[in-house]
C-alpha cells in the first residue's frame, strides 16, 4: 500500500513538501478582492427575508400574508402550502447508526414549529431591505404548544413528545461494555468521578450562511453560489429535493468566510430559496442575518457526562465508564445526523490510553432549542476533556504528577496497529514522545517551580495538560456505509499547459485553511516544478473531479494523496513524450524546476513551455505512433483504516484572580502529530486558530436559553468570542508520524486543536484552584462560576 | 422620513452622488450602491469590526454610520487603501506570515492595523493587541496578526518612515 521509496518525490531536493510556502491565494483576500457569496448579483436577482417562529414549540393555527403581498417590490410570499409541489422533506438518519430516528424537516414549518427561529413564511423581494419590511407585515396566528428544553428531563414519562409519531424523545443510543469494567472498578486503588457540563455554543463564522439559487427552466439548469465545503454534495441534495436531474445542477463555491463543519448541513431556508429560484425563474440570494445565524446555524457540544476512571497504585489507568446526554434541537441534520457528535464521545473518550475496560451509555434527546451538529472537533473537545480532567483528578488523589499518569497509561508505542476498547483502530501514534517533547519545550519543571513560589505570594497559575487523538482522513466508514451520498474518496486532475503552466483541479475545497497551496506545493513537487507555476482549481463541481469536499480534516491526507499520484502520473507522461522528442530513455530524464533535464548530469534539454508547443501546435513533428496525453486524473480513498487517528499533547498555562474569578491566559504550548507535514506555516496556523477556538468554549462562549427555549444572547455583543487582546501566545511543534496507508502520508490537523484546548483549560484552572479546594467542570469557565467555586458569591 | 435623499461624497477619491435611503447603512451603500465589495458586514451592531472603514480620516464602523450621515464627507475602504499603496507593506505581512485565513475579517483588520500604525509608529504586542480587540477572526487566533503588524512596524522603523 506504500511506496515510499528512496526515489519518492518526497524525498527529492526540489521538494516542496515540507516548506513554509505563503498562500498565493491569500493576495486577494488582504486586498479586498475576494468573491464571497454575497459580493455576487445576478441579473433579475430577488433577495429572500424569512418570517421566523418566535416560539421554542407552537401549532401554527392561520397565516395572513395579504399586507405583504401588498407592498412594492414584493414579488412572492410563500408558506410551505405553497412549496409542497417543490420540495420534498428530509429526515436525518443514516443506517449504520442503528436505532436513530428523526422527523421529516421541511423548508418551511409544515403546520408547526419545533424551535424559535424555525422559518414559516418566505418573502421574495427586490431587496433584502423590503423583504424583511415585508414579513413584519405578516400575521401569523400561533398556538403555543409547551417547549421541551431540558435534555436531562426530554425522556421522562411525563415530558411531552415533540414529535408524537417517533413515540418519544430518544432519537439515538448507543452502549459499549468491553472488558470488565465492574471487576475493574472493584479493584482499582483509586476511582475518581465528575459530572461534567459542556456548553452548547456555535461557529459564528463571520460570514454567514449564504447561498444563491439560480434555476434556468429554459435549460432546466440549476446553478448554486454557495459558501460551503462540499460543493458534490450540496449538488446530490438539491436536484433530490427539488425533483430535478442532478446532472444539471451545478454548485460554485469562491471564497467562504469561514465555515468549521457549519456549512456541511442542510438548512431549511437554504433549501427554500431553491424551492423559490424554481418557482419563480429567477435568482434568488439568501444572505442569514447574525440573529438568524446565531438562531438557526447549528450548535454543537450541548453535552452532560457523568464519568468516572479507574487507577492502579502505580498510576496506571484500568477502567472508564461514563454516562453521556445531550440534547440536539428538535431534529437530527441532514444528512450527517446528529448523532454523529455523541458516537465520537462514546468511540474517542481516553482515547490515547491502554485500559481495557470501558463502558459507555449515551443517549441523544430531542428538544425545542436550535439544532445541533457537527462543528469542528465533532465530540472530540468533549472526549478529550472528561479524560483528561480524570486523569488529573486521579494523579491529585494518587499524589502523582498528571504528565507521568499519562506516561504510564498510554498505548506502549511497540502495541500498533491497536484496536481501542470502543472498537476505533490506531495505526500509529506518538503520544509518548509528544509529551514529552511538549515538557520539553514548556520548561515543565521551572513552570512548576514557579507556580510554588507564587501561590506563597496569592498568585494563582495552574499548569493543564491534554493528549489528543483526533479522527481525519475518514474512510467510506464514516458516512457512505450509512447511505449518504457524501464521498469519502477525492480526486485531483492535473493538466500541462501549452505555456509549461500546470492547472490542477481538486474535490477538496478552501476555506482559507490553505489548501489550494498545499495541492500546489504537492502537485509542483510530484512533476517538478515551482508551486507559483501550479494554478489550482476548487469548488465548482463542473470542473473538478468528483469528491467529498473539505470536513473531518481530510483535505490534506485525502486531496492531498489524490494530487500527489495525479502529478506523477503526468510527470510519467511528460517524459514519456520528451524521451520520444529527444531521443531518450525516459528514464535517463527528470524534471526540475519546469525544465526537462538529463537526470545524471542535470543538464538543461528542454523547457516544458516547449514540449507545450511541440504538442499542443506542432504534433505533425512529433514521432509516428506517440500520442501525448498531458492530462492526468487519480483518485484517493482510505481503505485500509477506518480513520487516520492524529495525536496531540496540549498544554496551558494560565492565571486565576481568585478575588475577581477572572482567568488570564498566560501561554500555550501544542506538539502535535499529523503525519507528514506538507507546510509548516500553515499546520501552526490551523493549530493556532482550533486552539483559540477550544479556548472559547472552555472560557467564554455559550448559545443561553431561557426555560420556555428562548435564545437569550443572539448577538455579537452577548455571546462572547475569543478576541486578540485574552488570547495567548501560542507555541507549536511537531513529531512526524506518517500514516503508512498512502505515500504523502499526511493526517488531518485542521482539528485538534479545538479538541484539545478545552480540556487543557479545564486542567489548568482546576490546578491552578486545587490549593483553594475549589474544582469546576461546567464550562464555560466564566468569573461568576469560578467565584462560587471558590465559596464567594 | 422615508423618501430618498441626495448625497454627495467621496469615495477612495472618485466623487459619488447618489438618492439613498435614509435608512441605508454606509457599508450597504458601499456594496450595494457604488459596487465596493471588499468593505464586509458581519454583525450588523458594531462588534465585530468586519465593516472597518475611514470617514474623513477616522477610522469607523461602517454599519453603525448612515449614508446620508456622510454629506461631503471623505470615505476610504479597503480598496482605496490597497490601490494608493498606503498599507501595501502591511498587506504584503499579512501574506507572508499568513496573518489570514477565510479572509473575511482581513479588510476591517488591515485598516485598524493602519490606524494603529500611523498613530503609534512601534507598538508593543500588548497594544496591537488591544487596538484590535474590536475586530473579531474566528481563523486565526490571532498571534499570526499580531506578528504582522508587528513586523511592519519594525520594518518602518529601520526604513526610518
Amino acid at each position: 500500500m506504500n511506496d515510499r521509496s528512496a526515489m519518492s518525490v518526497l524525498d527529492k531536493p526540489n521538494s516542496y513538501i515540507g516548506r513554509s510556502v505563503p498562500r498565493p491565494n491569500a493576495k486577494r483576500l488582504a486586498q479586498g478582492r475576494a468573491t464571497y457569496v454575497d459580493d455576487i448579483v445576478l441579473p433579475r436577482m430577488v433577495h429572500l427575508a424569512f418570517c421566523r417562529s418566535p416560539y421554542a414549540h407552537a401549532e401554527i393555527l392561520s397565516i395572513d400574508s395579504t399586507a405583504a403581498l401588498a407592498l412594492p417590490g414584493v414579488l412572492r410570499v410563500v408558506t410551505m402550502a405553497d412549496l409542497q409541489d417543490y420540495c420534498t422533506p428530509w429526515v436525518g438518519v443514516l443506517d449504520h447508526l442503528k436505532g436513530i430516528k428523526s422527523a421529516p424537516q421541511w423548508p418551511l414549518a409544515n403546520g408547526k414549529a419545533f424551535f424559535q427561529g424555525e422559518p414559516i413564511v418566505a418573502v421574495a423581494a427586490t431587496s433584502r431591505a423590503i423583504a424583511e419590511d415585508a414579513v413584519d407585515l405578516i400575521e401569523v396566528d400561533y398556538k403555543e404548544l409547551p417547549p421541551v428544553t431540558d435534555m436531562e428531563t426530554a425522556l421522562d414519562p411525563d415530558t411531552p413528545v415533540i414529535h408524537p409519531e417517533l413515540g418519544d424523545n430518544l432519537c439515538f443510543e448507543r452502549s459499549i461494555d468491553s472488558g470488565d469494567v465492574d471487576a475493574a472498578f472493584a479493584e482499582a486503588a483509586v476511582v475518581v468521578e465528575e459530572t461534567f457540563h459542556f456548553n452548547r455554543h456555535t461557529g459564528v463564522t463571520l460570514e454567514p450562511r449564504s447561498i444563491i439559487c439560480d434555476y434556468n427552466p429554459a435549460d432546466e439548469t440549476l446553478t448554486l453560489h454557495m459558501s460551503v465545503q462540499c460543493p458534490h454534495m450540496s449538488k446530490n441534495l438539491y436536484a433530490k429535493h427539488l425533483g430535478l436531474d442532478e446532472d444539471k445542477v451545478r454548485v460554485i463555491c469562491k471564497d467562504v468566510g469561514g465555515s468549521f463543519g457549519l456549512k456541511i448541513h442542510t438548512y431549511s431556508d437554504e433549501m427554500a430559496a431553491g424551492a423559490l429560484t424554481v418557482m419563480l425563474g429567477r435568482p434568488v440570494k439568501f444572505i442569514a442575518d447574525r440573529l438568524e445565524s446565531f438562531t438557526t446555524d447549528i450548535h454543537a457540544r450541548d453535552h452532560r457526562v457523568t464519568a468516572k476512571m479507574a487507577f492502579t497504585q502505580d498510576g496506571e489507568i484500568t477502567a472508564v465508564e461514563m454516562d453521556d446526554i445531550t440534547g440536539i434541537g428538535p431534529y437530527s441534520v441532514y444528512p450527517r445526523t446528529s448523532g454523529i457528535e455523541m458516537n465520537q464521545v462514546a468511540n474517542l473518550t481516553a482515547g490515547p490510553y491502554k485500559h481495557l475496560n470501558y463502558r459507555v451509555r449515551a443517549r441523544v434527546v430531542f428538544q425545542n432549542k436550535g439544532v445541533m451538529c457537527q462543528y469542528r472537533g465533532v465530540g472530540h473537545p468533549i472526549a478529550v476533556a472528561v479524560g483528561e480532567a480524570l486523569i488529573d483528578k486521579g494523579a491529585a488523589a494518587l499524589g502523582m504528577d498528571p504528565a507521568e499518569v499519562r506516561r504510564r497509561s498510554f498505548i506502549p508505542d511497540d502495541a500498533y496497529p491497536y484496536t481501542s476498547p470502543s472498537g476505533a483502530i490506531y495505526e500509529r501514534q506518538s503520544h509518548r514522545q509528544s509529551l514529552d517533547k511538549l515538557v520539553a519545550v514548556m520548561d515543565y519543571e521551572a513552570l512548576r517551580r514557579e507556580q510554588r513560589v507564587l501561590r506563597e505570594r496569592g498568585i494563582y497559575r495552574g499548569i493543564g495538560f491534554a493528549s489528543l487523538i483526533e479522527v481525519t482522513n475518514p474512510s467510506p466508514a464514516f458516512y457512505g456505509v450509512g447511505g449518504a451520498r457524501i464521498a469519502s474518496q477525492d480526486g485531483c486532475t492535473i493538466r500541462l499547459d501549452p505555456t509549461g503552466g500546470i492547472t490542477c483541479a481538486t474535490g477538496v475545497t478552501e476555506q482559507g485553511q490553505g489548501t489550494e497551496t498545499i495541492i500546489a506545493q504537492i502537485a509542483a513537487s510530484a512533476v517538478g516544478v515551482a508551486p507559483g507555476q501550479v494554478r489550482v482549481i476548487t469548488g465548482d463541481t463542473d470542473v473538478v473531479p468528483y469528491g467529498g469536499g473539505t470536513w473531518a480534516s481530510r483535505g490534506a491526507g485525502i486531496g492531498g494523496e489524490a494530487a500527489l499520484q495525479a502529478g506523477k502520473e503526468l510527470r510519467r507522461n511528460i517524459l514519456e513524450v520528451a524521451g520520444a522528442i529527444l531521443q531518450s530513455a525516459p528514464e535517463s530524464l527528470d524534471i526540475r524546476d519546469g525544465e526537462i533535464v538529463d537526470a545524471k548530469s542535470g543538464n538543461e534539454r528542454m523547457p516544458l513551455a516547449e514540449l507545450g508547443r511541440l504538442v499542443y501546435f506542432r504534433g505533425d513533428t512529433l514521432p509516428e505512433g506517440l500520442q501525448p496525453e498531458l492530462v492526468a486524473t487519480k483518485h484517493y480513498v482510505s481503505r485500509s483504516y477506518p480513520f487516520a487517528f492524529t495525536n496531540a499533547a496540549h498544554a496551558c498555562l494560565l492565571e486565576v484572580d481568585v478575588e475577581t474569578g477572572l482567568v488570564k491566559l498566560l501561554k500555550y504550548w501544542v506538539v502535535e502529530d499529523c503525519g507528514t507535514v506538507i507546510n509548516p506555516l500553515l499546520v501552526a496556523e490551523q493549530t493556532r486558530g482550533g486552539v483559540v477556538q477550544g479556548i472559547g468554549a472552555a472560557l467564554y462562549e455559550e448559545c443561553l436559553y431561557s426555560p420556555e427555549g428562548q435564545m437569550i444572547n443572539g448577538s455579537m455583543a452577548d455571546y462572547l468570542l475569543p478576541m486578540a487582546a485574552e488570547m495567548p501566545e501560542i507555541f507549536v511543534d511537531h513529531v512526524t508520524t506518517p500514516t503508512e496507508t498512502s505515500e504523502l502520508g499526511a493526517k488531518g490537523v485542521g482539528e485538534a486543536g479545538t479538541a484539545g484546548a478545552p480540556g487543557a483549560v479545564m486542567n489548568a484552572i482546576n490546578d491552578a484552584l486545587g490549593p483553594l479546594d475549589a474544582r469546576l467542570s461546567h464550562m464555560p469557565f466564566t468569573p461568576d462560576k469560578i467565584l462560587r467555586a471558590l465559596g464567594k458569591t | 422620513m422615508t423618501a430618498p435623499i441626495i448625497v454627495t461624497l467621496t469615495v477612495n477619491g472618485e466623487p459619488v452622488s447618489q438618492a439613498v435611503e435614509p435608512r441605508l447603512t454606509l457599508v450597504d451603500f458601499l456594496r450595494e450602491a457604488i459596487g465596493l465589495k471588499g468593505t464586509h458586514v458581519g454583525c450588523e451592531h458594531g462588534v465585530c469590526g468586519a465593516c472597518t472603514l475611514r470617514l474623513d480620516g477616522v477610522t469607523v464602523r461602517g454599519c453603525l454610520t448612515l449614508a446620508v450621515q456622510c454629506e461631503g464627507a471623505t470615505v476610504e475602504t479597503i480598496e482605496g487603501m490597497t490601490e494608493s499603496g498606503a498599507m501595501k507593506d502591511l498587506q504584503d505581512e499579512f501574506v507572508e506570515r499568513n496573518a489570514l485565513q477565510c479572509g473575511y475579517c482581513t479588510p476591517g483588520m488591515l485598516m485598524s492595523a493602519a490606524e494603529l500604525l500611523e498613530r503609534n509608529a512601534m507598538p508593543s504586542r500588548e497594544e496591537i493587541r488591544e487596538q484590535l480587540s474590536g475586530n473579531y477572526c474566528r481563523c486565526t487566533g490571532y498571534q499570526a496578526i499580531v506578528d504582522a503588524i508587528e513586523t511592519t512596524a519594525r520594518k518602518r522603523g529601520a526604513l526610518g518612515r
